[in-house]
């Protein structure tokens, strides 16, 4: 038997307001949060008949599909990048996104079950959801990489070498606006089941609203550029594709309003969350 | 506050409040819907025709101001029928769920086995589910791998720790998901009534087993409806009636005040007790009465039990499962078909359950409303385990039943057979 820890001690009282989210307990879960992205990862492709190539398929199916509607029918600036990779980093990047915010967003409703029976710290769900879709995004970009090996040989794309680990910082935005966004909506769906609906088809609609399947340079018209500006998904999109193709613009404001927002958000979206989860088990 | 350094739980004036009927809509547009209606002061149209309005919102405390201590090593028993708040205190000690008033103080680590194998996934391995639940428990990964050997060992499954729990028997799958629990490293054990899991060998195995945890200087909280495992296993008991504690202190003495709390007679509430699944429900039993406090050979139990229909449901039938006190299985019986039910509608019928052949003694029974669909299988429509209880005299009329006045379940059995007869040769 070891021995006590001499000063353990927990108290709890009524759930009153907001509380700070305990950063430390969740460190000491951390082997829970990796353990629930194994899960994830596993139980998703175990008895599929492709296996984890379904990672790759999607989208790769969602890029063909891409290149015949917006690049040959409405034929769409890329900024003279070649139109398989140009949607291929759009669509890789926008999946990571709005995967995070969909799975997120159903943690609760998802998760009461076993919610309901034990106790672990709750915030572990949305970060091994998030840290999910992050790995299939990177699995995803392990492919993009053998399309831009292709067309990189025959000198028909230019990355931009040397920006090339800021690409850590780009998706830690992505990741964390995902989490902020998902667990906003997970907090709020555990009184409003709708909203999950909405969710799903707010994001669809979020996605025209970013430069994902044309570049931010073909937006000519003012109101519409700031509109565009506005949205922090406009920032780490067009960065994505500076570093990969070297054509896309950053711009520091853009990246103040993205970086601003997603703290903001993610500040909103700890407060629900601790407020929700100490007795959200009450109400499912 | 005086800090006594043995004690390991304090609880203060602990109060949970559930609130009763229709909150919230539920959904977005619900809520606006019913905002609109009240502020034009019209009838809100989400409310249920014919619900009580004074009813919406009402307070229901399952807790009501309990306060208690529990001292280092010490193995204490929570008993109480059902909806007595046992289930609530348990979720509040393991911040399931939080307070409505009160404090609770931990002054060591919980491990809880409210449900063993909580997040186990059926397509991973028995190994993987280990390292999962063990996490999901508060264990860190190395503390895993340093049990792993322990765990497997006493789960008795090594030769298919790399399957898929998937292809587990049942037995096999409690008994992976008890040994986890089991070995966790906590100075404070919750269980909820985990140990009528497995085969007779490994419930006993567990009982030995949480003895020894308790040896070691280990505090348990046990709670259960088995009267046997919590002799065996709690040194104190504390029974709850109505959210409250009504007694604390020696064990046989606990289970005498909570026979008596639940004693025969009267109504027990069933709508509220919780359905552990394996029926449909298309039905809803309600409230069960029993109008006689007195059983015996010549008294036979009279009830009338209160319930709803959801779904239309031909030929219904009752079936009883009669546990003794100890939780040994005595019998199951069935009534007659009672009726076609059809959906909406509200009956109370009346039972009678002829006894004579039970022995003298204190039964559970466990309720289900059942019928058969067309192929002749049955369809579990409502059940209620622990719905009630019954106390069971001897015959006053028949002087022979005297002699066996004072019945030993555990040399005689809990069935008195029928008389043997005596033939004359004539």
């Amino acid at each position: 038997m070891e021995q006590l820890k001499p000063n353990y001690h927990v108290h709890y009282a009524p759930a009153k307001g907001f509380s700070q989210i305990d950063f430390k307990e969740l460190w000491r879960y951390k082997d829970l949060i990796w353990l629930f992205v194994k899960r994830d990862f596993t139980v998703l492709y175990k008895q599929t008949i492709l296996g984890p190539a379904w990672i790759l398929i999607n989208p790769l199916l969602t890029t063909l599909m891409y290149t015949v509607m917006f690049g040959t029918i409405a034929s769409l600036s890329t900024d003279g990048v070649p139109q398989l990779p140009f949607y291929m980093a759009g669509t890789a990047l926008w999946t990571f996104f709005s995967t995070s915010v969909n799975r997120v967003s159903n943690t609760f409703t998802a998760n009461s079950g076993i919610f309901s029976k034990v106790y672990f710290p709750r915030l572990t769900m949305p970060i091994s959801t998030m840290l999910s879709a992050a790995i299939n995004f990177c699995v995803q970009f392990v492919l993009f990489a053998f399309i831009m090996a292709f067309y990189l040989i025959r000198g028909e794309v230019h990355p931009n070498w040397a920006c090339l680990p800021l690409l850590i910082p780009v998706l830690l935005q992505v990741g964390l606006l995902g989490l902020a966004c998902g667990v906003i909506v997970s907090s709020l769906t555990t009184r409003y089941r709708d909203l999950a609906v909405v969710v799903t088809f707010g994001v669809q609609l979020w996605m025209y609203a970013t430069p994902v399947v044309y570049p931010l340079s073909m937006i000519t018209s003012k109101p519409l550029r700031l509109a565009l500006m506005l949205n922090p998904m406009t920032a780490p999109m067009e960065s994505f594709r500076a570093i990969l193709f070297g054509t896309g613009e950053v711009s520091v404001i853009g990246w103040v309003i993205a970086a601003v927002m997603t703290l903001v958000l993610l500040f909103i979206g700890a407060s629900l969350f601790s407020k929700v989860e100490k007795t959200f088990v009450d109400t499912v | 506050m005086e800090q006594n350094s043995d004690i390991m739980i304090r609880v203060d004036g602990l109060k949970k409040q559930y609130r009763l009927g229709q909150i919230g809509g539920g959904t977005l547009r619900g809520d606006l819907q019913s905002w609109w209606a009240r502020k034009r002061g019209k009838e809100d149209p989400n409310t249920k025709i014919g619900t009580d309005q004074r009813l919406i919102g009402q307070k229901f405390m399952a807790l009501n101001g309990v306060s208690f201590t529990v001292k280092k090593g010490e193995a204490v028993g929570i008993i109480g029928s059902n909806g007595a708040g046992k289930s609530t205190l348990l979720k509040l000690l393991t911040h399931v769920t939080a307070p409505t008033e009160g404090t609770i103080d931990l002054y060591g680590r919980v491990a809880s086995m409210l449900e063993v194998g909580t997040g186990f996934h059926p397509e991973m391995t028995g190994r993987e589910n280990v390292y999962l639940n063990g996490a999901i428990l508060g264990m860190t990964k190395e503390e895993i791998d340093a049990k792993m050997d322990d765990i497997i060992e006493f789960s008795e499954v090594r030769d298919f720790i790399d399957t898929p729990v998937k292809r587990y028997s049942s037995g096999m799958y409690v008994k992976l998901a008890f040994s986890v629990a089991a070995h966790l490293d906590s100075e404070i054990m919750i269980m909820d009534e985990v140990l009528a899991v497995g085969d007779m060998n490994f419930q006993n195995k567990c009982i030995a087993k949480m003895r020894e945890i308790a040896n070691q200087g280990r505090t348990i909280l046990y709670v259960s409806h088995n009267m046997a495992t919590v002799r065996t296993l709690c040194d104190r008991c504390m029974v709850l009636d109505q959210g409250r504690i009504i007694y604390s202190g020696d064990v046989e003495e606990s289970i005498n005040r909570y026979m008596q709390s639940e004693g025969s007679g009267g109504s027990t509430r069933l709508a509220d007790i919780k359905r552990h699944g394996g029926a449909t429900y298309d039905l809803k039993m309600l409230d069960i009465h029993l109008d006689s406090s007195q059983i015996s050979a010549s008294h036979p139990l009279r009830f009338r039990l209160h319930w709803s229909c959801k779904k239309a449901a031909a030929q219904v039938r009752l079936r009883f499962i009669v546990k003794y006190q100890s939780d040994d299985i005595v019998g199951l019986t069935y009534s007659t078909p009672i009726c076609d039910a059809h959906p909406g509608e509200d009956r109370e019928d009346a039972f009678e359950f002829p006894v004579n052949n039970l022995a003298p003694g204190k039964y559970h029974v466990d309720l289900l409303l059942f019928n058969a669909d067309e192929n002749g299988n049955r369809v579990n429509l409502d059940n209620v385990q622990y719905a009630f209880s019954m106390t069971v005299s001897p015959d006053p009329e028949d002087q022979t039943d005297f002699l066996f006045h004072d019945w030993i379940h555990k040399w005689m059995g809990h069935v008195k057979l029928p008389t043997i007869q005596v033939l004359h040769d004539e």
